[in-house]
């Protein structure tokens, strides 16, 4: 099997309102930079494309059509979309090079989700006759998901408090975060409850902004004469849509997942978790069967910025960046989809 | 160049759905719509409420329909003390996973209720039903705590 | 079977969802210079060329396009159709026609109506000009521009549509 680089990966920060940002204005900064870093002009450059994002965030019909604008493909360029997080776009991309089909691909996310109420958003993409026409939002499903944990003495207040502080501490090194600060898990708990169990900084923040990732064959990586990481696995594995039947206070799919991508053939020295609630940083971590001497989210992950569609690609593009500063030998990256973590994504990236 | 003033427009993005039942979703929905709530027996005898056609672990397509309890219990909440426009109250209310009797898998509905602190897990409560039924899963208004 | 009785075959799950759109930095500036009787586009740094309404890339070269051109409103057609059905909720009666149109200066086309013509007479390369609302009317809307009509000019050979200078055949 062709072994597969990362060669280029960049973000954008993290805010709250991208403001006068139009979609291609937001991916444009990003794709720039990442061209720029493997040293190449533009999509020409590459085989293949494939990018992640979800129109019903901002509610412009075919904006990810509009973010082909950001690409220069003029030839046509070979390009494809996931109505996912980019994470499932790089997947795509993988497979496309595994076959032969090509030999290196940009992949990008964005997202701008101010312009909507999110969780209400998301609300409908859950069950349509059962759940997305009584407009339950994905806060509260993750409110009730922290509740089972409590209430089975999985976890307590604290734990998830500890999760808040140890993230927005990280982040104060991540010029990228939205939230950040020397926090406290005492200053976590000394906010009442928003929608409880949850506080507010148990919930990851609505955030615009987009990443990009250039990936490609390890010999097209030595030609391009850059410094890579080696993804030696990806695997992503879904659980029912019916949260009545899953066990949310355990995360098996993500477990799966991790089995089949080969986390377990060595050290993880640093794991970047899509965790938009405090408690699911716990779940995946207990999945994972991560202890003491993997590094969790160092970033902050995404409790300190949440971009929508793009977040998943960031934490693989977070591991890369500390594997190619020799910060990490080998780490995990994970993403998610759906409420209550119910699809999961898991990539193993090594140092060449 | 000077930063443009940011133009914004507020508007309103409608899809009008019309969703097919089939028969399972059909029938349960038939079934609301005449205050009596149905589950369905999974392949491991486990019922699930509301009914869903196929098993999720065996794929196996269900048709066994069982009449459950309009009563049940809260197996986790959650407590809403800032409700959305989009959401079935104005006030106060909690989201839970309610198991009714005679049901294994819990479903997720509204609870009713003034305070935080009447709301708990294991909690009895007892559906209301709307004034009008129509055949919809808001033929249940909410949970009431019994 | 009674009605109460009969089996529930489909519902109406209608979504309604709340957005504060907007617009993007490229399209506030065109908006904001269209609200004074002015069209602009934006110049690729690579390819040199202008588009409108600006989007903030070229998308041929996928480089960001910053410099501002002012164009004229006068404009070629470069394709056109007869509409002969109504546009709901807009007050045009049919049949109307509209049209790709490059404004002068400019090296691609936008969508516009054209009136105050016979229908049967507008072609590719005809020459237009924009017919503008009542200043005290102007507002961030290309429908500043009620319509184009037909100018006094001669026709722009096909080969030459796009291409035109801000001065126009002439200049």
């Amino acid at each position: 099997m062709r072994e597969i680089a990362i060669v280029g990966y960049q973000q954008s920060d993290c805010v709250s309102d991208a403001g006068a940002q139009n979609e291609v204005e937001l991916i444009i900064p990003v794709v720039g930079r990442v061209f720029e870093q493997v040293g190449i002009t533009n999509a020409q450059d590459v085989d293949f494309v494939c990018s992640g994002s979800c129109d019903y965030l901002q509610g412009a019909a075919f904006a990810f059509v509009l973010g082909v604008d950001a690409l220069g493909a003029v030839p046509p360029i070979k390009e494809s979309h996931v109505e996912m997080d980019a994470a499932w776009a790089l997947y795509e991309s993988i497979l496309k090079i595994r076959m032969g089909h090509a030999d290196s691909a940009l992949v990008y996310g964005f997202g701008k989700s101010s312009p909507g109420e999110l969780p209400i958003v998301l609300s409908q993409q859950l069950d349509p006759y059962y759940l997305a026409t009584q407009w339950v939002d994905t806060v509260s499903l993750a409110a009730m998901q922290a509740r089972l944990m409590l209430d089975k003495g999985l976890i307590t207040e604290r734990d998830m408090a500890e999760v808040v502080s140890r993230s927005r501490r990280n982040a104060l090194n991540n010029p990228r975060a939205q939230l950040k600060g020397d926090i406290s898990a005492d200053d976590v708990l000394a906010e009442e409850t928003y929608l409880s169990p949850l506080r507010k900084g148990d919930i990851c923040p609505v955030s615009d902004g987009a990443s990009a990732m250039i990936i490609c064959t390890v010999e097209q990586a030595k030609a391009w004469g850059k410094p890579y990481a080696v993804i030696s696995g990806i695997d992503h594995r879904i659980e029912t849509h019916n949260m009545g039947m899953r066990d949310l206070t355990d995360s098996v799919s993500t477990r799966a997942a991790a089995e089949r991508a080969g986390m377990g053939n060595g050290k993880v020295d640093v794991a970047e978790l899509y965790a938009p609630f405090s408690h699911q940083e716990i779940i995946l971590t207990r999945a994972l069967g991560l202890g003491d001497d993997t590094s969790v989210n160092p970033s902050g992950g995404v409790l300190a910025g949440n971009l929508m569609m793009a977040s998943g690609l960031s934490r693989i593009g977070e591991v890369f960046d500390r594997i190619v500063a020799g910060e990490a030998q080998r780490g995990i990256a994970h993403a998610t989809s759906g409420p209550c973590l119910q699809h999961n994504l898991v990539t193993v990236l090594e140092a060449a | 160049m000077s930063q443009p003033e940011v133009l914004h427009q507020e508007f309103e993005l409608g899809f009008t759905y019309t969703r097919s039942t089939g028969p399972v979703v059909g029938r349960f929905l038939t079934e609301l719509k005449q205050r009596n709530i149905v589950g369905i027996k999974a392949s491991d005898g486990r019922v699930v409420v509301p009914p869903m056609e196929y098993d999720p672990d065996t794929a196996e397509a269900l048709s066994e329909f069982v009449d459950v309890g309009q009563e049940g219990e809260i197996v986790s909440f959650a407590w809403v003390k800032e409700p959305r426009e989009a959401h079935p109250f104005d006030k106060p209310f909690a989201w839970a996973m309610i198991r009714l009797d005679g049901a294994d898998v819990p479903m997720i509905h509204c609870v009713a209720a003034e305070r935080e602190d009447q709301v708990s897990t294991g909690a009895r409560v007892r559906a209301r039903w709307a004034d009008e039924t129509k055949g919809f899963i808001t033929d249940i208004r909410c949970f009431e705590l019994v | 079977m009674s009605e109460e009785n009969e089996m529930v075959t489909g519902i109406e799950a209608p979504i309604y969802l709340k957005y504060n759109f907007t617009a993007g930095a490229a399209a506030a500036r065109f908006l904001a210079q269209v609200k004074k009787g002015v069209v602009t586009g934006q110049r690729c740094p690579k390819c040199k060329q202008v588009y409108i309404p600006p989007r903030g890339a070229c998308a041929a070269c996928g480089v960001p396009t910053k410099e501002e051109v002012v164009l004229a409103d006068k404009a070629t057609v470069q394709s056109f159709t007869i509409v002969s059905i109504p546009i709901p909720g807009n007050p045009i009666e049919p049949p109307f026609v509209v049209a790709n149109l490059v404004p002068d200066g400019a090296n691609i086309s936008f969508i516009h109506l054209m009136s105050e013509c016979d229908n049967a007479d507008v072609h590719i390369g005809q020459r237009v000009q924009a017919v503008w609302k009542p200043q005290e009317e102007w507002d961030y809307a290309m429908d500043n521009i009620k319509y184009f009509k037909p100018l006094d000019e001669p026709d722009v050979p096909v080969e030459k549509i796009g291409k035109l200078p801000v001065t126009g055949l002439e200049g």
